[in-house]
């Protein structure tokens, strides 16, 4: 579904500030794969889900997603075979629009956008059935401008958007990171949900190990701009937190160096 | 003093108001350009100031040349249109800041509309030319004529910001990344945005030559700020009146009566005999506290200067 060869991305290439964000990564991912991304501050993580998204161009290596090699277009282009979350969650929603607005502009990606209204009567049903699975009671709440939504809100509905057009990889940037740790939870429940009933290859990074160990079928560890560690199937179903801690000390040599993981 | 009261004669205000009332309608659908830019698309576009000019310009050369008045209304339709594309461009193809694509397409708009009208400074229509879209010599008919106008101008707006390519642009104007996400264009609808804009304020200018008989290449001069002053007194008023019942066609309606209250203040201030050069300093701080207002009443809530204090009171416990 997924195939990433040889990526590499340098900022401020030349400058005091160069910093090789990536280095050669390849990854191949399976049909219906939900692969959880782990990796300390500075690994990489972000830009290898904004590298396939298409925030900015990559230096070398070929993005192939779902058999179109998507390398040389930009974000939005790509966005029909694409759905993302963000890790703030005010990114993305559009806050000063309803939520069947928000909905709406979702449910038209990929698709042509012309003079049609923006939100039909058959629509709205729909988007009901869907916004219950959240559990959140937003499905009553339709015509309620987002921007008076809390962030845990806006973060579900953003997956739901992600996902209305079922995307042909899902993105997801620690987007738990930000919520409380009850919302947190909450999110990640319709986020297995919606991956498993959708069978959606997914990429989702994680702080939290434990998270990166119970969700998704595949787990890979970043240090460095590298891929260090790629763990499926049976043998990723008896990780530990410990064991993968050993794991990264011994393929990397060093720590690993966030806090954050090891408390959560 | 009581010589300066003598002189002021109420009815003669309360005549007056009827041609304020025109102007503030067609003033109403520069206003509604400038709400497409400044409030949708969250762009304060400087475009309008030669724009507005380009549409007085160009009706005014075309009726003397013999066209209908309202075929020259789509004629700066058309240029209103092209002139906020090229800002567009200036700003989406070639990363120009907005504000300064505008104020490049302003700048280059003063030669082409002087060269619209022969490299005159302004051109008299005249008197004579019958079936003028609204006229200064038929106050009433114009009053009805832009009324129309303008409903049917809202009505479209409505309609179109609704639509699939309205929620588009409406999206691009509050969150660009999330718009990305969702496969928009937004470079592309930022320009048809910005060029909507401009054809609404070329059309307010077309129609501001045909009521006062001339363009003037002046004309546009400082618009933008009478534009915003329309859309912020507008809100203030609707807010006030409607509250949360305010929807998106009552946010533009109250726009146009933004911009009829704006010219009942000037009228107030010429039968005042107040100097009316001072007009644009009242116009610019009035626009100033509007804009500041949000600011000031998040200060309020919490600041500094407030959290000093409080540590003071605080500390002489």
């Amino acid at each position: 579904m997924l195939q990433l060869k040889n990526i590499t991305k340098t900022f401020n290439q030349g400058t005091i500030n160069e910093k090789h964000a990536l280095n050669g990564i390849d990854l191949t991912l399976e049909d219906g794969d939900f692969v959880t991304v782990i990796g300390g501050n500075g690994a990489g993580k972000s830009t290898l889900l904004n590298a396939i998204a298409g925030v900015w161009p990559v230096d070398t290596g070929s993005i192939v997603i779902d058999g179109q090699d998507v390398t040389g277009l930009p974000d939005f282009k790509r966005a029909p075979l694409i759905g993302r979350v963000f890790q703030d969650p005010m990114t993305g929603t559009a806050p000063t629009m309803q939520i069947e607005e928000n909905l709406a502009i979702a449910a038209r990606r990929g698709k042509h956008r012309g003079l049609a209204w923006g939100v039909n009567n058959k629509e709205r049903e729909e988007y009901k059935e869907r916004l219950k699975i959240l559990d959140l009671g937003l499905e009553d709440r339709l015509t309620a401008k987002v921007g008076l939504l809390s962030g845990g809100q806006r973060q579900a509905l953003t997956l739901l958007m992600a996902t209305l057009v079922k995307p042909k990889i899902l993105l997801l940037d620690e987007h738990t990171a930000a919520l409380d740790p009850k919302t947190a939870s909450k999110v990640l429940r319709a986020t297995d949900k919606i991956v498993n009933e959708g069978h959606l290859t997914t990429l989702m990074i994680t702080h939290n190990m434990k998270d990166a160990i119970v969700h998704g079928n595949r787990l890979i560890m970043m240090n460095a701009g590298k891929v260090v560690l790629d763990i499926k199937g049976e043998e990723k179903k008896k990780l530990t937190v410990e064991k993968l801690l050993h794991q990264f000390e011994v393929v990397s040599g060093e720590e690993f160096a966030s806090d954050k993981a090891l408390l959560s | 003093m009581g010589a300066y009261f003598a002189s002021l004669n109420f009815l003669d205000f309360l005549g007056r108001l009827p041609a304020a009332a025109a102007q503030g309608l067609f003033w109403g659908i520069m206003a509604l350009g400038v709400y497409i830019t400044f409030r949708i698309l969250d762009i304060a576009d400087l475009t309008v100031d030669g724009t507005f000019a380009t549409g007085g310009a160009i009706s005014a050369v075309l009726i003397l040349k013999g066209w209908t008045p309202w075929a020259t209304v789509g004629a700066a339709l058309v240029l209103g249109l092209l002139a906020g594309a090229v800002t567009g461009l200036l700003h989406t193809k070639l990363g120009i800041p907005a504000i300064l694509a505008g104020i490049l397409t302003q700048y280059a708009l003063y030669s082409i509309n002087l060269a619209i009208m022969s490299f005159k400074a302004n051109t008299a229509i005249s008197s004579t030319t019958r079936n003028m879209v609204m006229s200064g010599l038929d106050v009433n008919g114009s009053l009805l004529v832009c009324g129309v106008i303008v409903i049917v101008l809202i009505a479209l707006m409505y309609w179109f910001f609704g639509t699939e390519i309205g929620e588009a642009i409406r999206a691009t104007g509050t969150n660009q990344e999330m718009s990305k996400a969702q496969g928009i264009n937004i470079d592309r609808m930022k320009v048809l945005g910005l060029a909507l804009s401009n054809g609404l304020v070329a059309v307010a200018g077309s129609l501001s030559s045909q009521y006062s008989g001339f363009a003037d290449v002046n004309a546009g001069r400082g618009s933008i700020v009478i534009g915003l002053a329309a859309v912020i007194i507008g809100e203030v008023v609707g807010n006030a009146i409607l509250g949360k019942k305010l929807n998106f066609a009552g946010h533009l309606a109250f726009v146009v009566v933004g911009a009829i209250l704006y010219y009942v203040v000037y009228t107030l201030i010429l039968w005042l005999k107040m100097n009316p050069n001072l007009m644009k300093l009242f116009t610019a701080i009035i626009v100033a506290l509007f804009l500041a207002v949000p600011y000031l009443r998040s200060r309020a809530k919490s600041s500094f200067a407030k959290a000093g204090k409080n540590s003071k009171k605080m500390e002489a416990k």
